[in-house]
């Protein structure tokens, strides 16, 4: 496709328009490794979704590297009017439920024991956390319609709140201390799981209580969006344990925990150790404008294909009403050594993690490790040891 | 009755209107709602950051 805009001769091609469908085909992991358990007779490949997500995916970013084409200014609005992109975003949400009924069927089921069960909940869950991913590109959205879609995708994990939080909160709040999913160096994502998730479920109620007290209502209505996303979620889970069974809600539970703990994770990378300086006059203190250099970026081609660009994140958080497609890589914003199904596992033991990213964080403070969002309770211990090796280098 | 707009993403805020939704009633004036009232749209600015739209239009006529 050649978008051309009328004022100027700008002709530019999105070299990724067709890949585009690849995010909307990735419900589709659970369905591919029943496949494999057909054709090769091993229950193993129940568990192929996360070998998938943290495996394929990190090796097909390593294989096939960096991406930082950019769209010219002059073709943004006529890309991001191009219908075609929020299209293939919309196709998402009937691949997931289609997945998840057969996947409550299997559940249902006799033929599979539950180890299989375990594996086969495990990777609706992958597709759980990628749906939170595609609820998050419409939530943004100023059409009522995506706004709406977001909710469906988001019932599959009871996380309806999450739109609320995430737009209202979290973009607010975010790379300070009081935003609960912006992490802190020194956090593991064990501890920050539990902070993350609470917060945002309390910051969410309290959004919408003081939006309905501005018209003096009671947040008890379902006009209360926490509350109307809840119930779409209770009439999905009643209505597929109707249709297949009691027995299938402790996997309902499994893989609703997993893609939660996915969207969390890929929370604790975006802004990690990121923090925006107070500014104004003393009384009328207040946080910097959110910029490009208050979150994690990566341009691995692989990852941002099945996430809708969300590792563009500062261009996301400067311009969060932008749709994915006209998102743009921006030289001064930190960068992740790789995309972030890698940097997920790299979470899973903390030393690793800090190995690879104290550092980073310290070169993006120009090693002032100070003037980054700290662990209250590792401030003293990170602050000693970073001033000690400033001096060593200075020394040496 | 005046507009104001959100500078970083288009959001109109119009004192006849107001947003209910957002628990403005209609003609509420735009210096009643708080300071750090957020743009329910992109959340990125506040109601002290928004720019008076009818003004802003004068100026382009008038340099345009």
């Amino acid at each position: 496709m050649a978008v051309s805009a009328p004022a100027a001769t700008v002709e530019w091609r999105d070299g990724k328009r067709y890949l585009w469908i690849l995010g909307a085909v990735i419900p589709l992991i659970p369905l591919a490794a029943w496949g494999f358990v057909e054709a090769t007779g091993w229950d193993l490949f129940w568990y192929f979704g996360p070998v998938f997500v943290f495996g394929i995916i990190p090796l097909i970013d390593l294989l096939t590297g960096l991406d930082r084409n950019n769209p010219p200014d002059e073709v943004i609005e006529a890309l991001e009017n191009d219908r075609y992109y929020r299209w293939v975003t919309y196709a998402f949400i009937p691949m997931q439920y289609v997945v998840l009924v057969w996947g409550a069927w299997m559940l249902g089921g006799a033929t599979l024991d539950v180890v299989d069960k375990i594996g086969l909940a495990l990777g609706l869950g992958m597709v759980a956390g990628i749906g939170i991913n595609t609820a998050h590109e419409l939530g943004h959205k100023k059409e009522q319609h995506e706004r709406w879609f977001a909710r469906v995708a988001l019932a599959q994990t009871f996380y309806g709140h999450f739109f609320i939080e995430h737009n209202r909160g979290h973009h607010v709040r975010v790379a300070t201390p009081e935003d609960p999913a912006s992490s802190r160096v020194g956090e593991t994502v064990w501890g920050f799981l539990p902070r993350t998730v609470w917060g945002s479920l309390s910051s969410a109620w309290n959004l919408e209580k003081r939006r309905l007290a501005r018209s003096k209502q009671s947040p008890w209505t379902l006009k209360n969006d926490v509350l109307n996303a809840w119930a779409m979620s209770v009439v999905l889970w009643g209505g597929l344990m109707l249709a297949f069974g009691w027995a299938i809600l402790p996997f309902l539970v499994i893989q609703a925990a997993v893609g939660i703990w996915l969207l969390e994770s890929v929370n604790y990378l975006e802004h990690y150790g990121m923090l925006r300086q107070r500014v104004g006059t003393p009384g009328r203190e207040r946080y910097e404008r959110v910029d490009p250099s208050h979150s994690w970026n990566s341009n691995n081609i692989g990852t941002n294909v099945l996430l809708y660009h969300l590792q563009r994140h500062s261009d996301h958080h400067a311009n969060p009403t932008r749709r994915y497609q006209a998102l743009r890589d921006y030289k001064e914003s930190p960068v992740l050594p790789t995309g972030y199904a890698g940097m997920i596992v790299l979470t899973w033991v903390p030393a690793i993690w800090r190995k690879v990213m104290d550092p980073r964080v310290l070169a993006h403070f120009d090693g002032d490790i100070t003037r980054a969002n700290l662990h209250p309770r590792k401030r003293d211990a990170l602050i000693a040891k970073y001033a000690r090796s400033e001096e060593e280098a200075n020394a040496a | 009755m005046s507009r104001f707009v959100c500078p970083g993403c288009g959001y109109v805020y119009d004192e006849a209107a107001g947003d209910p939704r957002e628990g403005w009633p209609p003609g509420t004036p735009f210096d009643r709602i708080d300071p750090d009232w957020c743009c329910p749209d992109c959340g990125v600015l506040e109601q002290q950051d928004f720019e008076p739209l009818d003004q802003a239009a004068g100026v382009d006529a008038e340099t345009g």
